[in-house]
C-alpha cells in the first residue's frame, strides 16, 4: 500500500462516519484506512446507501407472491405479467439534489431510476414520479416546480420513455425540502432478465457509458445528511445529466442484452463506480480488481478518490463471458459510447484499486456490506393530531362554493401544467393519459396493459402514521381497481425527517407498520424500493411521506374503465359514508384547519368492494368509476364530469350528516361508478354484501345535488384549469 | 408498397413510425441507419420525430448533416415522398429540403398535447385521404415548433398551396388561442415546391390506433399506402 497521508478526525467527521463507525472501519482492515478506502467506506456506510437507520424495519413489509420474481434487494422488482413477459419497476428519490438544482436534480432523478430498471435487460414503457413542493406563498417553491418539471421532462422526453402520471402536493413543511420521486416501469422477457451478481474468475470487468467527471463527487454522503442555511453551497455535488447519452445507453445494453455476452450488469447510481463494483462483488461473493488508469475519464489527472466516488451520469459497469468482449465493444462503438476493460473478476473477495504500479485500496468486500452499521433508532409513538374543532368556518360554507374553491385549491386543481410538458404519448401505447386514477400502458404488441399509480397521503401520515401507512397502500391498491387492474405489487419511496430524532423515528415506524399491514391483506407486496431520510431543514422536518408506486395488470384492454363519465347512465356510490372530516382537504381549505384523525382503512371492507369493483369491470356492468379520495364523493363527481364532459344530477340522503359532510368527507374504500343497468349492479351488489347507494343520472352540462342550485361544468373546468397556469405565471 | 425511416442516434419515435405504416403499407418499413451511404428502394421515406443528437446545438442541424440524409435529398429530387414528423420536420428544414425554421416555442415550455388541425390542401400524395378544411386531432410534443420563414416565403407557401395544416380550434377556425406554439400564420406543416416533401410538427403516427383514442392520422398513412381512405 502507498503511503497516505493520516486521516485526521477532521477527515473521518467531513466523511460522515462517527468515531465508531471508524474504528469498525479500522478493525475490517486490520489497519488505518488511506483516504481511497475511507472514501468508500463513507459512502458504502452512508445512510443512502446502508439504509442503516431503515433496514431492522424494512424486514416487516412483505415481499413474496407467487407472482414475484425478484423482490427487493436488486436493482428493481420484477414481477410475472404472463406470457412469459416481466414487469420491473422501482421509485427512486432525488429529493435533496433537486432542492439544490431543481432541473439538474429532477432530470437526474429519472435517468438514475430509468439505468435500474433497464440493467436488468428491461424496455423502460414509463416513468411516473410523485413531488412534493412548499408552500405555494414559499418564495421559492415557483421556481422550484417550474424547474423540477422541466427536469423530469427535460430528460423523460429526450429519452423518449413517456412520463404517465404522478402526483404532486404543497405544503409549508416542504419549503425547505422538496421530494422528487421518480419511477420507471420496464418490460422484459422472463428468460431475459439481468442481475448484479459478478461470476466467473478471470472474466472482464467492463465500464460502458459516459465518461467520469469531477461532477456529484459525494452526492450520497450530502443525501444522508440534513441541510442547514448553506443548502446552495452544495450545489457542486450534483451531477448533470445527458438524456441523449442515456437514450443510446439503453439502446446499447438492450441490443448487447440480446447477445448472450452479460454475466452481471449493475448502473453506476449513488456512489458511482464504488457502490456498483463492491455490490456486483457482494453479491456474487467473489472480488474484483479494477485498474484506475483504463477508466474513461473526462480530465486528466483524476485522483482514484475521484474516480471512485464520482457520481457522473449514464454509466454501467458489467461483468462480461469471456470471448464476446469484440462483440460488445462494437455495439458500444456503433453508439457512440465509451467501453473500457478496466478490470476483472478475481477470487479474493477483496475490492483492490491499482493506479499506475500502486495498489491504492484493498478492502475485503464481505464485512464492508454486512458489517455495515445498523441502528435500531429510539423512537416514540408521535403526539397524537389537533382535536377536531366543534365548529370551523367552514360549516357556513355553501357546497357549491366549496366545490369551486377545492376543485381550484392547489392540492386538487387540474395538472395539466405539469403534465402537458411531460411526452406522455411516445412510444403510442399510452391507452390512459395523465388525469385519471391509474395511467394505462398497453403491453407493446399484445392487447393486454400495466396499469401504474403514485400516491401518499402525507397529511393522514403526519396526523397518524399507521393509519396514514395502510391508507397509502389501499390508495394505490384502489386507484389500480379503479381502472381494471388486478393489482401485483407495489414500489416504495419513504421520505422522513432525521432518524436520529425519535418523533421522527416513531413517524417512520407507525407508516412501515400500516403499510406492512395493508400489503400483506391486499396481497400487494412490496418489490423494491427507497429510502431518504434527514428531509430536513434546520431541524424542521418534512411531513412523512411514504410514496407508494402501485402496478397493477390489465388482462385485456376489453375490460378496462376510466374516470370519463358518459352520459345517460346510473350513478352509485359504492361502500359506506360516515362524513369523515379529520384531516380532510375540505377541513383545510374551507375550514382553514389541519385537524383530526385520517379516515380509518378497513382493509376487509377495502378488499371486498375492491374485488366487486374489478369483478363488475370485468362483466361490463360499469362504464366509468373513480375512486373517492381527496375531497371526497363530490370531487369525485366533479372530476368524472370535467373529464367526460357530462354533467349529472344526484341526490343524497345524508341521514343525520351534515350534507357538506357527506359530500366532501373522505371515508376510505369507496368509488363512484356509472353504470346502463340498474338493476344488474344491484343484484351483484346484494349477492356480495356491498353497500351500493343510489345517487342520481348522469347527463346535461352541470352538476346538482339535491335539486340546489346546478352548477355549470364550464365555469367549474375554469376553475379548476386556472390555478396552475395562473400561479405559475405569477 | 415499401417504406423506408431513417433512424438517428436519438430518434425515439421511430419504432411508432413502424407500427404505423406496418398497418398501412401490410409490410414492415425498413429501418435505415444514419451512417449508411445507400438507401433501399423506397415508396416513402419517414424521418421520424425524437432528440436526434440530443437536439444538441440546434434542433435537427447535426442530423442534416448525416450521410443518410445526402441520399434522402436526392431521392427527393427525384420525387420519392418524404415525410419528416417533429424532429423529422426540423431536420427536412435543417437540410434545406423545406424552407424556414423552426425556433423554441412561444410559450417557452415543451407542449405536450392534441391538437386540431385543419386541412389546408388535400390534393397531394400525403393528404389525399383528407377533404379540404377537414378538422383532424393529432397530437404534438415538442419544445421547438414555432415555425418561422421570411415573409415572402410564406406569402410563397400560402399562394402555391404548400401549407399542409394549419393548427386550429375544434371548429377548424384557425385562431391564436388555437396556435400551441406561436408558428407564423398557424402553420404546422408544409410542402415542398413539388409537393413530394411534407414536414410536419403534429404526429399522425400517435393517433392511427383506436386503443389510443383516435385513427386521424391514420388516413396519412393509408393514403401514402395507395389505398383510398374516406
Amino acid at each position: 500500500m502507498t503511503d497516505a497521508p493520516p486521516i485526521t478526525n477532521d477527515m473521518i467527521a467531513e466523511h460522515g462516519l462517527t468515531q465508531d463507525e471508524y474504528s469498525k472501519v479500522i478493525e475490517i482492515l486490520g489497519r488505518n484506512p488511506n483516504l481511497v478506502e475511507l472514501g468508500i467506506f463513507s459512502v458504502m456506510w452512508s445512510e443512502h446507501c446502508s439504509y442503516k437507520s431503515s433496514r431492522h424495519w424494512l424486514k416487516r413489509l412483505p415481499t413474496e407472491a407467487s407472482w414475484v420474481i425478484q423482490g427487493p434487494g436488486e436493482n428493481a422488482g420484477v414481477i410475472d405479467i404472463g406470457d412469459g413477459q416481466a414487469a420491473i419497476f422501482k421509485m427512486e428519490s432525488h429529493n435533496h439534489p433537486s432542492f439544490i438544482e431543481p432541473y439538474q436534480g429532477a432530470a437526474t432523478g429519472v435517468g438514475g431510476i430509468l439505468r435500474d430498471v433497464f440493467t436488468m435487460g428491461a424496455r423502460p414503457i414509463a416513468n411516473m414520479n410523485a413531488l412534493r413542493f412548499g408552500h405555494p406563498d414559499d418564495e421559492k417553491t415557483r421556481h422550484l416546480v417550474s424547474g423540477v418539471v422541466a427536469g423530469i421532462g427535460g430528460y423523460g422526453n429526450c429519452v423518449g420513455v413517456p412520463t404517465v402520471g404522478g402526483e404532486c402536493n404543497f405544503h409549508h413543511a416542504y419549503d425547505g425540502n422538496i421530494l422528487v420521486n421518480a419511477m420507471t416501469v420496464g418490460v422484459a422477457d422472463t428468460d431475459k432478465i439481468f442481475y448484479s451478481a459478478a461470476a466467473g474468475i478471470g472474466n472482464s470487468v467492463v465500464y460502458v457509458g459516459s465518461k467520469t467527471g469531477k461532477d456529484g463527487i459525494h452526492g450520497a454522503t450530502m443525501a444522508s445528511a440534513e441541510f442547514t442555511d448553506d443548502a446552495e453551497e452544495k450545489r457542486p455535488t450534483v451531477q448533470v445529466g445527458d438524456p441523449f447519452t442515456e437514450k443510446l445507453l439503453i439502446e446499447a445494453c438492450l441490443e448487447l442484452m440480446r447477445t448472450d455476452s452479460i454475466v452481471a450488469i449493475q448502473d453506476m447510481g449513488a456512489a458511482g463506480l464504488t457502490s456498483s463494483s463492491v455490490e456486483m462483488a457482494s453479491k456474487g461473493q467473489v472480488g474484483i480488481e479494477l485498474n484506475m488508469d483504463l477508466v474513461p475519464v473526462r480530465e486528466k489527472g483524476m485522483s482514484p478518490y475521484e474516480i471512485m466516488l464520482s457520481e457522473s451520469q449514464e454509466r454501467m459497469l458489467m461483468v462480461i463471458k469471456p470471448g464476446s468482449e469484440i462483440t460488445a465493444r462494437e455495439i458500444f462503438q456503433k453508439w457512440g459510447l465509451d467501453f473500457e476493460i478496466i478490470g476483472h473478476v478475481t477470487d479474493t473477495n477483496h475490492l483492490v484499486l491499482k493506479s499506475g504500479t500502486q495498489t491504492v485500496c484493498d478492502i475485503p468486500v464481505p464485512p464492508l456490506v454486512s458489517e455495515a452499521p445498523i441502528y435500531e433508532r429510539s423512537w416514540v409513538q408521535p403526539p397524537p393530531p389537533a382535536p377536531l374543532p366543534t365548529s370551523t368556518p367552514a360549516d357556513n360554507v355553501p357546497i357549491e362554493d366549496a366545490l369551486f374553491r377545492m376543485m381550484a385549491a392547489p392540492d386538487l386543481c387540474s395538472r395539466r401544467w405539469i403534465w402537458e410538458q411531460y411526452d406522455h404519448m411516445v412510444m403510442t401505447d399510452t391507452v390512459q393519459r395523465p388525469g385519471g386514477d391509474a395511467a394505462v400502458v398497453r403491453v407493446h404488441g399484445t392487447e393486454k396493459a400495466l396499469a401504474i399509480t403514485t400516491d401518499c397521503t402525507p397529511r393522514y401520515c403526519v396526523a397518524d402514521p399507521l393509519e396514514g401507512g395502510r391508507q397509502t397502500v389501499a390508495e394505490a391498491w384502489r386507484n389500480l381497481i379503479a381502472v381494471g387492474a388486478r393489482p401485483l405489487a407495489v414500489t416504495d419511496n419513504l421520505n422522513f425527517g432525521n432518524p436520529e430524532r425519535p418523533e421522527v423515528m416513531g413517524q417512520f415506524v407507525g407508516c412501515i407498520e400500516g403499510m406492512a399491514e395493508a400489503c400483506k391483506y391486499l396481497d400487494f407486496p412490496v418489490v423494491s424500493g427507497n429510502v431518504s431520510l434527514y428531509n430536513e431543514t434546520n431541524g424542521s422536518a418534512i411531513l412523512p411521506t411514504p410514496a407508494i408506486g402501485g402496478v397493477g395488470l390489465i388482462e385485456n384492454l376489453r375490460n378496462m374503465t376510466s374516470i370519463v363519465l358518459p352520459p345517460d347512465n346510473h350513478l352509485f356510490l359504492v361502500g359506506q359514508t360516515k362524513g369523515h372530516m379529520g384531516a380532510s382537504i375540505w377541513l383545510h381549505e374551507i375550514g382553514g384547519v389541519e385537524a383530526g384523525n385520517p379516515p380509518p382503512v378497513v382493509l376487509e371492507i377495502e378488499r371486498k368492494n375492491g374485488e366487486f369493483i374489478h369483478q363488475c369491470i370485468k362483466e361490463h356492468v360499469i362504464t366509468a368509476c373513480h375512486d373517492i379520495s381527496d375531497g371526497g364523493l363530490l370531487v369525485a363527481l366533479a372530476e368524472m364530469a370535467l373529464a367526460g364532459g357530462c354533467g349529472a344530477d344526484i341526490t343524497v340522503e345524508p341521514n343525520g350528516i351534515p350534507l357538506s359532510h357527506y359530500c366532501f368527507g373522505e371515508d376510505q374504500g369507496r368509488y363512484l361508478v356509472a353504470t346502463k343497468d340498474k338493476i344488474i349492479i344491484a343484484e351483484m351488489a346484494n349477492k356480495s354484501g356491498i353497500e351500493l347507494t343510489y345517487l342520481g343520472e348522469s347527463g346535461g352540462n352541470t352538476l346538482t345535488v339535491n335539486n340546489r342550485a346546478p352548477i355549470s361544468l364550464e365555469s367549474l373546468r375554469n376553475a379548476h384549469e386556472g390555478w396552475f397556469p395562473e400561479y405559475m405565471a405569477g | 408498397m415499401l417504406s423506408a425511416i431513417i433512424v438517428f442516434p436519438g430518434s425515439n419515435c421511430d419504432r411508432d413510425v413502424q407500427v404505423a405504416l406496418k398497418q398501412s403499407f401490410g409490410t414492415a418499413p425498413r429501418m435505415v441507419w444514419h451512417a449508411e451511404t445507400e438507401l433501399p428502394a423506397a415508396d416513402l421515406i419517414v424521418v421520424p420525430g425524437g432528440f436526434s443528437y440530443g437536439d444538441y446545438l440546434r434542433a435537427g442541424s447535426m442530423a442534416a448533416l448525416a450521410p443518410a440524409m445526402r441520399e434522402v435529398s436526392k431521392l427527393a429530387q427525384k420525387g420519392v415522398p418524404v415525410l419528416g414528423i417533429c424532429n423529422g420536420f426540423q431536420i427536412l428544414c435543417e437540410s434545406n429540403l423545406l424552407p424556414g425554421a423552426l425556433i423554441r416555442n412561444s410559450g417557452l415550455r415543451f407542449v405536450c398535447r392534441d391538437v386540431y388541425l385543419s386541412v389546408e390542401n388535400p390534393d397531394t400524395v400525403f393528404t389525399r385521404g383528407y377533404s379540404v378544411g377537414q378538422c383532424v386531432r393529432m397530437p404534438i410534443a415538442h419544445h421547438d415548433g414555432n415555425y418561422v420563414a421570411p415573409l415572402e416565403t410564406l406569402d410563397c407557401l400560402s399562394s402555391e398551396g404548400r401549407i399542409a395544416f394549419k393548427y386550429c380550434d375544434d371548429k377548424g377556425i384557425a385562431s391564436e388561442v388555437a396556435n400551441p406554439n406561436g408558428s407564423a400564420r398557424n402553420i404546422a406543416g408544409i410542402f415542398n415546391e413539388r409537393k413530394n416533401v411534407l414536414g410536419m410538427m403534429p404526429h399522425p403516427e400517435r393517433l392511427a390506433d383506436p386503443a389510443l383514442g383516435g385513427i386521424d392520422g391514420r388516413a396519412m398513412f393509408e393514403a401514402l399506402a395507395g389505398k383510398v381512405f374516406s
